[in-house]
């Protein structure tokens, strides 16, 4: 077992998983990127008798939850109680999004391709879309599975397109509220524009705050993008991820986008998408995120640099970014400057112990999986729950205060107390951490009072809370 | 369809702050509960033979008196109790309380996890067998098949085996262990940003610990065992389970072990805390009650350089409960010059664990002495046994 092995499963990847280290150690680099040759992975319900909707499918059911939400606030007005109708309603959205993120731990905890899930994840928080506002709760999970994991290799500018149209993205930056004010439908209703999502997709999504556009330009992204909506035709055919274009709320006449000219209608707003996509400044901001994420807080400027140009030269290729990412001196280096996120330290603490098992009682599984999930709001992150658009912090430092870390390491013991007695501890920790693991680590494990210190030991350690 | 009530009448595990416990039902009225101290306990300042004339000096500063500040209690003019063990030396006096010393199980070298897997599984050597003497007891005895409980925690090596017996954790952190912690804090030495940060956090947690305790009371007893063996008392008391194992971690002293006081007087007043809760919880059960209170190996007899003590062989073990013909001392003493000792550090084993195992499951829990050499302790039939131990 080589240490780029190790590290390659470790900083690239989401934790070994039992033999995976091995298996890495043949050829780090080649094991990494063949996880991202194909489409990411798709995750699977972990309720059995739960699904995982589409994007145009939870349109359909937004609409009817709309419905009867205007029902029961008629029935509460004209007097009656409906408590339990009420709990009912709201408990099954909330059910909606839980089996959503189990199933997204549960690929986590067991998939052969750590290096993709990690783009997803990546990728999907670059984009932001969050619980935290409730109107897109249900849809967020439908974004990552249409949006980003279909993506991972190919080009930044498809995701972003895809990325603009889906409805949680809609919904989440308030654009389906935004109408052209000369738009036909401006005219009739008085309403007007919605800066979010215009101001969000230059600031955060592509170019970055200092990527060169001003006020005006907000407002001209804004314009270009209204008419972009929910289909809700529900009683014709439906667009497979819920997007649907509304001519008569698009401002109409030629907008002017950071000094360059967009003809009015769809193809104006995709072409203004396609070239912030390919702008130079989006990929600095791209590169700077996507070394803070891997490689270090403060990453090196001939990173950057790098990582920049081959985002340029390759007109945005996803994977080319990846495979660069690997190529970079700092890649595989021994010193592991990035502690792990809640969600990263979970999962990879699942991985290590080969958690969940699975003792034929699927409830038991979903209640090991559930577990992860609280304890990962516990230590302070869960996925697509970012309190604001800019999605959780890529920073350590985010993750290592006082509190945090005394957290982090009275969970490790809490877990390692649930192992089984017969569990060969040293092999686990050899394993699970390979030519990573320190001498006092080693010799911390070797000389721990119970098995189950010596787990809470290897989890502690600064080689498991890092990567 | 299992549900809480039936989980614990047929079998359950509590676990809470710094230890666990798991039971099994069995025919019959008279109980079992087998508590595991996981981490070496220094039989020496438990039981420290204080009328060795020897004692006090190889001790030095653990050694501790019968007479100052935090006398030791006496048991019978030669080893006494140490001072946080009130309520045993109360069982002693009842003749409730029987204590073994220079007691260890085969094993001869000082790994925690080989020791525990010895004393768990009642084997020779590590590893030479899979399941555990109780479980194998329990299927010597006849327990009714116990169903499988689908929650997370796993029952200790000890329990494992044929006859099924599993455990519940309720979903709460662990009462912090003071030594874990310290160990977590030394792996953090050379890291410029975990180290610095659990530094300031655990003094702040010991800035509002110091502000809560009150200072009138300086013996402030660390309660943190009492629910895990209240609960167990409870559970046992009623007609569900017969057999219980708790754990109890923690006292792997090898920094500042302290005598009378510091933090292994503070461990050892939990534990004495702990059985007199099962105690009461017990009520009229308490005299159909046998305790065994054991460790997977002693600890040195000398102090090491850092104020504690380091992995070591013979050490001590308590019988204790209602059901118990106490009030004695079992120790084959060999004093405590160097030549005395084990590998010249440690206490001599003299008597062997699985023994007193036998004796009690022999005399309280009815087995066969036939089933007990060949089935629960293979390979023991060369261990002296104890007898009368079980009024």
């Amino acid at each position: 077992m080589s240490l780029e092995g190790a590290i390659a499963v470790h900083r690239f990847g989401l934790g070994a998983r039992p033999g995976e280290i091995a298996a890495a150690s043949q050829g780090p680099k080649a094991w990494l990127l063949a996880q991202i040759e194909a489409p990411a992975e798709q995750p699977t319900p972990v309720v059995a008798a739960s699904s995982l909707q589409s994007g145009s499918a939870l349109v359909v059911d937004i609409l009817a939850f709309r419905d009867k939400e205007k029902a029961l606030n008629q029935a509460r007005k004209a007097g009656m109680p409906m408590e339990e109708e009420g709990k009912a309603l709201y408990k099954s959205r909330y059910d909606m999004v839980v089996n959503e993120m189990a199933a997204r731990f549960a690929l986590g905890f067991k998939t052969t391709r750590p290096f993709a899930e990690r783009l997803v994840w990546f990728w999907t928080n670059h984009f932001g879309v969050s619980t935290a506002n409730p109107r897109c709760g249900t849809f967020v999970g439908a974004f990552e599975r249409e949006v980003i994991r279909p993506n991972i290799g190919g080009t930044f500018e498809t995701m972003v397109q895809a990325a603009v149209r889906h409805p949680a993205m809609q919904l989440y930056l308030d654009n389906v509220d935004s109408i052209g004010p000369n738009s036909q439908a401006g005219l009739r209703s008085k309403k007007g524009l919605n800066e979010n999502l215009g101001r969000e997709l230059m600031e955060l999504f592509t170019l970055g705050v200092d990527g060169g556009y001003t006020q005006t330009d907000v407002i001209a992204m804004a314009k270009l993008l209204t008419g972009f909506g929910l289909d809700n035709n529900t009683s014709g055919p439906m667009s497979a991820d819920g997007y649907r274009y509304y001519p008569q709320r698009h401002e109409p006449g030629e907008i002017v986008l950071r000094g360059k000219s967009y003809p009015s209608g769809e193809a104006g707003t995709r072409a203004a998408i396609t070239d912030l996509a390919h702008d130079k400044a989006t990929a600095h901001h791209i590169a700077v995120k996507f070394a803070t994420a891997f490689l270090a807080d403060a990453p090196s400027p001939a990173t950057v640099k790098r990582l920049e140009e081959v985002f340029n030269q390759s007109g945005g290729d996803l994977k080319a970014l990846a495979a660069a990412l690997l190529e970079d001196p700092h890649a595989f280096a021994p010193k592991l400057t990035k502690v792990r996120s809640p969600v990263e330290l979970v999962t990879a603490t699942y991985r290590l112990l080969d958690l969940p098992k699975d003792n034929g009682k699927p409830e038991a599984v979903v209640n090991q999986i559930r577990g992860a999930m609280g304890v990962s709001r516990m230590l302070g992150e869960f996925p697509m729950a970012a309190p604001s658009p800019k999605g959780w912090p890529l920073e350590s430092e985010a993750w290592s205060g006082p509190d945090a870390v005394l957290t982090r390491i009275e969970w490790a013991r809490q877990v390692s107390q649930r192992i089984p007695p017969t569990l060969d501890v040293v092999g686990l920790a050899a394993n699970g951490l390979g030519a990573l693991m320190s001498e006092p680590t080693s010799t911390a494990i070797a000389h721990a009072s119970s098995k189950s210190e010596a787990v809470a030991l290897l989890l502690s350690s600064p080689e498991f809370q890092r990567r | 369809m299992i549900t809480r009530r039936n989980m614990l009448t047929m079998t359950a595990a509590l676990s809470v702050c710094g230890g666990s416990a798991a039971f099994a039902a069995v025919p019959g009225e008279q109980r079992f509960v087998f508590v595991i101290l996981r981490g070496a306990l220094d039989g020496l300042a438990a039981v420290p033979p204080y009328g060795d004339a020897d004692y006090a000096s190889v001790r030095g500063g653990l050694a501790m008196a019968k007479t100052g500040t935090n006398p030791l209690l006496d048991l019978d003019g030669f080893f006494g109790l140490h001072p946080a063990l009130i309520n045993l030396k109360s069982y002693y006096d009842a003749k409730q309380l029987a204590v073994f010393h220079n007691i260890c199980t085969p094993y001869r070298d000082r790994s925690h996890f080989d020791g525990q897997n010895v004393i768990e599984t009642g084997g020779l050597v590590p590893n030479r067998f899979h399941d555990g003497w109780l479980n194998r007891a329990l299927v010597a005895m006849g327990a009714k098949k116990v169903e499988a409980l689908a929650v997370a925690q796993t029952p200790p090596l000890v329990l494992t085996g044929k006859a099924r017996a599993t455990s519940w954790m309720p979903d709460t952190l662990p009462e912090p262990d003071e030594a874990y912690f310290a160990r977590v804090q030394a792996l953090y030495a050379g890291d410029k940003e975990l180290g610095p940060s659990l530094t300031s956090a655990l003094m702040l947690r010991a800035q509002s610990k110091a502000a809560m305790d009150d200072p009138a009371s300086k013996q402030k007893v660390k309660v943190d065992l009492v629910p895990l063996f209240a609960g167990a008392g409870r559970l046992l008391a009623g007609q569900g389970p017969r057999v219980a194992v708790l754990e109890a971690s923690g006292w792997d002293t090898h920094i500042n072990e302290g005598a009378g006081e510091g933090q292994l007087a503070r461990r050892l007043s939990a534990l004495d805390a702990g059985i007199d809760a099962m105690k009461q919880a017990l009520g009229p059960a308490w005299s159909k009650t046998a305790v065994v209170i054991a460790t997977e190996f002693g600890r040195t007899v000398k102090p090491n350089g850092s104020g504690g003590t380091d992995h070591g062989t013979g050490g001590a073990a308590f019988l204790l409960g209602g059901a118990v013909a106490g009030g004695q001392v079992h120790a084959e003493w060999m004093g405590l010059k160097p030549e005395a000792l084990q590998d010249g550090r440690d206490l001599p084993p003299r008597s062997d664990m699985r023994a007193l195992f036998k004796s009690v499951l022999a005399e309280h829990m009815g087995l066969s002495r036939a089933a007990l050499n060949t089935s629960v302790f293979p390979d023991s039939g060369g261990a002296k046994a104890f007898k009368g131990l079980i009024a």
